[in-house]
Formats: C-alpha cells, structure tokens, sequence
C-alpha cells in the first residue's frame, strides 16, 4: 500500500484533518485526511457510498462532521455553512445541479452575492458575459436554466463558483451526466483554470477520467481512506484499491457469426408517443430484437428513453405505430396484457415499481396474484414459499417478511429481478438496471442480463452508462430527441462515434 | 341595464377584491418561498377582529389598522415556527393556525364585547377624488385602503418580488432552496421574512371587512374568503398580476350575483344557486388553467441540511 506516499508540492490550500462523520450507525468517513495544492488536481476516487460525497459536503459546509478539522490556508476554519465555504474561498458544483431551474443564468450566478436592494439585472448579465468570455465557458446569461443542456447547466455550476471568486473547485462526479465530446470540453476548461492557479478537487469512480485529469488520487472505501497515489498510477491498481478486489468485468461472449435472422420476439415499427409539453417523445421508433438478443439504447438521459420504457411496459399511451411480441399487436396494451403477452420490466426507478411498506414475500407476489387466490383470500403459505424459493434463487439478502423499504439498492433491484424473470418473459424491458448499485451488485445484474440472452430472451437494455452498454449489447440504437440516429453491431461500435451520435452531431452511416 | 349599473358594477367589484388583492399577495409571497400557508383564513379573521378591537378601545381607525398588521406578522412567524423551524407538516400546521386563530378571535370577542347591542365604530371615509365626473366618478368612489391596495401594494409587492435581490431571494429559496443555501442565502430567515410580509398583507385584508365597510365585527366575517386566495394564488400561478387579476374576476362575478337577486328575472332562482357562482366558477377556472401547472420547486417541502 502507498498510503501518504504522495503529497502535494507546496502547502495546500485546503486541508482535512481525521474527519469523522456517522449517519446512525453507518461511518460514513472515519477519520479521513485529505489536502489539495495549488493549481493541482486531486482525485477522490470510490465506489458508490464509499463517503466521498459526504467528505466534499462536510467542507462545503452542507453537512457537519462529528469530528475533525478543516484547515484553509494552513489556518483552522469552522466551516458551518455553504457562505462560509465561499467566504473561504471554496465552490463546489454537486451532482444534483444547485440551480434555481425558472430562473435565468444571470439570475443563478447572481444569486446570494446581491448587494443593495435593487437588482442590477442588466448589470450582472453583463458581468456574467464578460466572466463567461474571459474564462471560456459560453453560456448565454439570459437564457433560462430548465432550457439548457445538462452540460451547459454544467457550465452555469462552474462559473457560478468561479464568480464567488473560489480558489478550490469541488466537482462531485462531473462526467456522469456528459457525453464523451462534453467531458473534453470540460476537461479542456478545468486545464486552462489550472494554469491560472485553481485547485480541484474530483470526485469520480471512472477510473479512465481519473487518470486523465488528476495530479493525485485518493481513494476512499467505506469511509475509510486506502491511500493517496500519482495520477499515473494504472487503472489496475486503482480498482483493487478502489474495491479491495480486482474487478471481474462482466462481458458478453460474442456468438461465432451471426446466425440468420430469426423471428424476432419483440417488433416495434414507427412508434410515436407524445412527452411533457406536447412535444413529440418519440417519432417513428421501428427496430427488432430477436430470441437470445441484447439491444441497447444508448442516448443521453431525456431523449426518449423514459417514455419508450412507458409505451413498452404499458404506462404510456403511444401516439402511433405497433408493439408486436410474437405476432400479438400490443400497441396501446394495458400493463396487464403485455405482461401476459410475455413482456418483463425493469423500470430506471426501481423504489417505485415496489411497494415498500409492504414484505419482501407480497411485492415479490404482486404482479402475479391470481395465482395466490384460494377462494376469496391470498394463499399466505403459498405466497411465502414463493418468496423463499426466489430469495434462494437470486440470493436476495432478506426475509420474506422484510419491509422491502429496509432494503439495500442492490437487494430491492435482486426484488425487482426475482419478480420479473420468475416469471419467464419472452421479452424483458430494463432501464438503468445498475444505476446506484455498488460493483458486486452490478455484476450480479449484468450476468443475470446475460444468463437471460443465453436463456432466450429478448432483451432490450436502455441505459446511460456507455461502458455497460458495449459490455453487454449485441446491437445498439442510438435514441437523439425521440428519433433513432443511429444504429450498429455492438462490436463495431467506438466510443466516439457514439458520443457524437448521442449529442446529436451526425447520424451513422 | 343602464350606465349607472356598470358604473356602480365596477366600483362594488374593487371594493370587493381589495381584501382578496391583499390575501392573494400576501398569500403569494408565502407561498412562492415555498410555503403554503394556509393560515390565511384565521389570519384574516384574526386581522378583522384585532382591527376592530383596537378601533373601538382607542377610537383609532389608524391604530386598529397597525394591530392588524402586527397580528398577521405574529401569525406569519408562528407559521415559520411550525413549517421552517420545526419542519412541521404544511397542511397540519396551516389548518390549525387558522382553527386557532379564529378560536382565539372568538374567544376575545366574548370577553371584550360580552353580548348585548352591536359594538360599531365610524368606518374609514370613502375617497371621491373625481367626484366631478358624475356617474362614471363612482367607479373611483372607493375607500383608501383599496387605492392603497392598487396603487402600492400590487405594484411594489410585484416590484420587490421581481426585481429586487431580497424578491430573488424568495423565489431561489421557494424553488430549490438546497441551490440557494449553496449560495449562501439564509433559507430560513428569507422564508420567515416571507412569512411574516404575507400575513401583515393578510391581517390587513381582513381589517378592511371591520375597519371599512362594515364598522364592526360579526362572527364568521371572513367567510372562506382567505381559501378563496389560495385557490387565486394557484390561478395566477403564483404570478402577483395574474392573482389580481383573478380577484378582479372572482369579485366581478361576486358583486354581479349580488344585483341579479334583485332583478326580477332572477326572482324564481334560489339565491343560494347565485351565491355559489362565484365560487364554481373559481373551482371550474382552477380545474381548466391547474393542469401543467409548475408549482414552485419546493412546495410543500421544509428544508433540512443533513
């Protein structure tokens, strides 16, 4: 282990001393240290609810340590608040965007640091302009916040804090909401900031960006802090750092040659749905997916995906086209009837497909219950063993008569699974299946997705996470404003050109 | 219908929505901080009595008027206490403020002004700047409190909200107040101070019913005018000149059932189908214009840092 190997060149600008913080009985950081130099940038680097977020609130003063010390300059600071933070000269953009979404650019980057009682609006749209061109982040400061793009929202955070003046910036997993043309463009602006002197902290769990940008990582896992490393430490020890363990990596097999064509399971032709303002969602939506086939959707988030999960699954009515699953038109098709027509969903918001007061045994029994009528009344023993041959099966880690609210993420998508595939769909609809769930959990899912291609099934997998995607899907579509822009044999597939498809920029050939 | 009707329409329709311009804004300003107060009611109610209360003890009008102001501050800080301080449910809160509120009127009521005849003081004076006009004068025949009411409070209120940084403020802290303590904005003290603006609003408005028009306090003087601004404030989505607006509207209709009554067509009609007019009609207008509505961003829900 290289703990405290590395340190920063000069004093650092910010330093944590043995920060502790415990929700409950959870340790959420554990006597952590933690500094960053001028002009540098220090990665921290963790698996999901390793505590980095929580370490990065404690110093924007969002949230308040049990016990540790916050040092600026080389001076102790008692950071109570966000204002003292900025007062010490420290911004962070966090991961759920603090922006007042009605309102204009200028109006967010004005907000809190108005003096006098009149608001100077044209004044600071000004300002806003002048800063936006002199730190090369264009955003347009009238434009209204809930209109931009979640990367020039992005840039709204970012000059925000530079506004407040904040020589350390905090960015609480940048990339997540970016495509890939995005992330270097980021990427590129960070740099030029560098070089005039600022210092950023990073927080990730990519371990490609990591190396890319940072001077120095750190790597937290379970609250506790593994060690401080160069940048250019290989992506190989990072993970084993990062999970104790090195990662497995779950991958498709690729089948030797593709087969001719069967009858596909699930066909969908020029489907159309209507999204939130009467915008069209969804135009002319036609592909297949075939028996033992993944298809993956790729598309940055708010392009469709949500609302072909809707039609798909019966939540949403489609404003034309045709749904067939094994020659059944569904189009239109109440949840009952596809599911009976052998379509399975997983939806992206796994807390709301359960009922979480109720037993782990009932919402694993839900979508099924006619099979446990006796007579008027649920066949309760029936009901239970049910639920213990699944919890076996999928090696949930509850009781039937768990509240399925107590569970974990990982444990209420194993929930999720067991309900659906136990009941073996022709076609199974999943949307983000691993979003939020740690490594173990992930893999869990994705050889699941796997075993069910191998199994037969048609699966169609929308998901964010690139990565995932080309890990599992044997084609692709690319979804842009509701329209296919593009599609392509997973393996052909480069990141690139998906980055360009996904931000809209050409369509493949 | 002659000119005299619509002259005489149109000034009782002002007359009518000046309680309902300082409750909607008021109720406005509560709620575009991200609380909805549904204190309102009894605030009203609250103002209405300690206005009269403090008229007839002192003899002035003036002096009634500022105890009705700092009744509906001290009601909007109580609100802040439940929903901002202790995180207390809205609905809850708000409800029981107005219960006790109008308890409490009720209850003084009895002590002070134990039975016997009607207790009356000399009503505010009506203003006639333009008197000179004849007829159509009469629609400008009005008491202060409403020319106050349209003349500074609507235009400063919408002013403050709008332009001002303590009206930015209130909106960032109503729509994302996690966004606005990152910017160093003190969420709880910008939505007391909401709170507090809104209810000196409200009390005011139900002194008009006691101070102005009627010279006195009568049980139930309010009359679920105070949930009638809850319902303009959502019609005007959460906008001060669209609430107004809806007020104009509301009272339009309210002062026009009163003189259908009288007209003899009407005779046959129950009055009680006219009385509810209004009231439909509000209930027909928020069903139509309620759907997308974008409420604000933190409605309803009390701010906590973890």
């Amino acid at each position: 282990m290289t703990a405290g190997a590395v340190s920063g060149s000069a004093a650092p600008v910010v330093e944590l001393r043995g920060i502790t913080k415990r929700f409950g009985d959870l340790v959420a950081n554990d006597r952590v240290d933690f500094d960053v130099g001028r002009g540098e940038v220090h990665a921290l680097l963790g698996e999901n609810g390793a505590g980095k977020t929580t370490l990065m609130r404690i110093v924007y003063g969002l949230t308040h340590p049990d016990a540790g010390q916050i040092l600026v300059g080389g001076r102790p600071v008692a950071i109570r608040s966000p204002k003292d933070a900025i007062a010490a000269g420290i911004g962070m953009v966090t991961q759920h965007f603090s922006l007042v979404r009605p309102m204009t650019v200028a109006e967010n980057v004005v907000l809190g640091r108005t003096g006098g009682i009149r608001l100077e609006m044209a004044a600071a749209a000004a300002r806003v302009a002048e800063a936006s061109e002199r730190l090369g982040i264009r955003v347009d400061p009238g434009a209204v916040v809930a209109e931009l793009s979640v990367g020039e929202q992005q840039r709204v955070e970012i000059l925000k804090a530079l506004a407040r003046d904040c020589r350390v910036l905090i960015l609480d997993e940048p990339t997540a909401v970016l495509v890939p043309q995005e992330v270097e463009a980021l990427f590129a602006t960070l740099r030029r900031l560098l070089d005039e002197g600022l210092s950023v902290v990073f927080i990730s769990h990519k371990l490609g960006e990591v190396r890319a940008i940072s001077d120095r990582v750190s790597v937290l896992r379970r609250g506790v802090m593994v060690g401080t490393v160069e940048g250019s430490t290989d992506e190989r020890e990072l993970a084993r750092m990062m999970v104790g363990r090195p990662m497995l990596g779950i991958r498709r097999t690729e089948r030797a040659g593709a087969g001719p064509p069967s009858t596909p399971a699930l066909s969908v032709r020029d489907l159309g749905a209507a999204g939130v303002h009467g915008l069209p969602a969804l135009v002319d939506l036609s592909f297949d997916v075939q028996p033992g086939e993944i298809l993956g959707v790729a598309g940055v988030s708010g392009n469709g995906q949500t609302e072909l999960v809707g039609v798909l699954s019966g939540m949403r009515h489609p404003s034309g086209g045709s749904i067939v699953v094994d020659g059944v038109e569904l189009a239109g098709a109440s949840p009952r009837r596809l599911m009976a027509a052998g379509i399975g969903r997983i939806p992206e918001d796994r807390h709301a497909s359960l009922i979480p007061d109720l037993s782990v045994a009932y919402n694993l029994a839900i979508e099924r219950l006619d099979d446990f009528r006796r007579g008027g009344l649920l066949d309760e023993p029936a009901i239970r063993e049910h639920a213990e041959q699944l919890i076996a099966r999928f090696a949930i880690r509850a009781r039937p008569d768990d509240r399925v609210a107590t569970l974990s993420g990982g444990n209420i998508q194993k929930v999720l699974l067991a309900r659906v595939l136990s009941r073996d769909p022709r076609v199974l609809v999943v949307a983000q299946p691993t979003r939020g769930l740690d490594v173990g959990a992930t893999e869990y899912v994705r050889s699941e997705l796997l075993a069910r291609r191998a199994a037969g099934t048609a699966v169609l997998l929308v998901s964010e996470d690139l990565d995932e995607l080309l890990a599992l899907a044997d084609r692709l579509i690319v979804l842009y404003e509701g329209r296919i822009v593009g599609e392509m044999r997973a393996g052909d597939a480069d990141p690139e050109q998906l980055g360009m498809l996904m931000a809209g920029r050409g369509r493949a050939a | 219908m002659t000119f005299t009707f619509v002259f005489d329409l149109l000034a009782a329709t002002l007359r009518n929505a000046t309680p309902l311009v300082y409750g909607t804004v008021g109720e406005t300003y509560s709620e575009r901080s991200g609380v909805l107060n549904l204190g309102i009611e009894g605030t009203m109610y609250a103002g209405a009595f300690a206005g009269f209360a403090v008229a007839f003890t002192t003899g002035s009008p003036l002096l009634g008027l500022l105890a009705a102001l700092v009744v509906g501050v001290l009601a909007g800080a109580v609100m802040g206490l439940l929903t901002v301080t202790l995180g207390a449910n809205q609905h809850v809160s708000g409800i029981g403020l107005t219960i006790g509120l109008i308890g409490i009127s009720e209850f003084a009521n009895r002590l002070l002004f134990q039975g016997g005849e009607l207790r009356r003081i000399e009503p505010m004076p009506l203003l006639e700047p333009l008197a000179f006009l004849g007829a159509p004068g009469e629609i400008f025949h009005q008491y202060g409190l409403t020319y106050i009411a349209f003349l500074v409070v609507v235009p400063l209120a919408w002013w403050v909200l709008q332009r001002s940084s303590f009206g930015l403020e209130i909106r960032a802290v109503g729509d994302n107040p996690e966004a606005a303590d990152a910017a160093g904005i003190n969420v709880g003290r910008t939505r007391y101070l909401a709170l507090m603006i809104g209810g000196a609003l409200m009390g005011i408005g139900g002194a008009f019913f006691t101070l102005a028009v009627l010279g006195s306090f009568t049980l139930d003087i309010i009359a679920g005018r105070g949930w009638v601004c809850v319902a303009l404030v959502i019609f005007g989505r959460w906008r001060i000149g669209r609430g107004v607006l809806g007020a104009l509207l509301f009272s339009l209709l309210f002062s026009l059932q009163f003189r259908l009554r009288i007209l003899p067509g009407f005779g046959e009609l129950p009055f009680e189908v006219l009385l509810a007019l209004p009231y439909l009609v509000v209930i027909l207008a928020l069903a139509l214009s309620g759907r997308n509505v974008a409420y604000p961003g933190a409605y309803l829900k009390p701010y906590r840092r973890s």
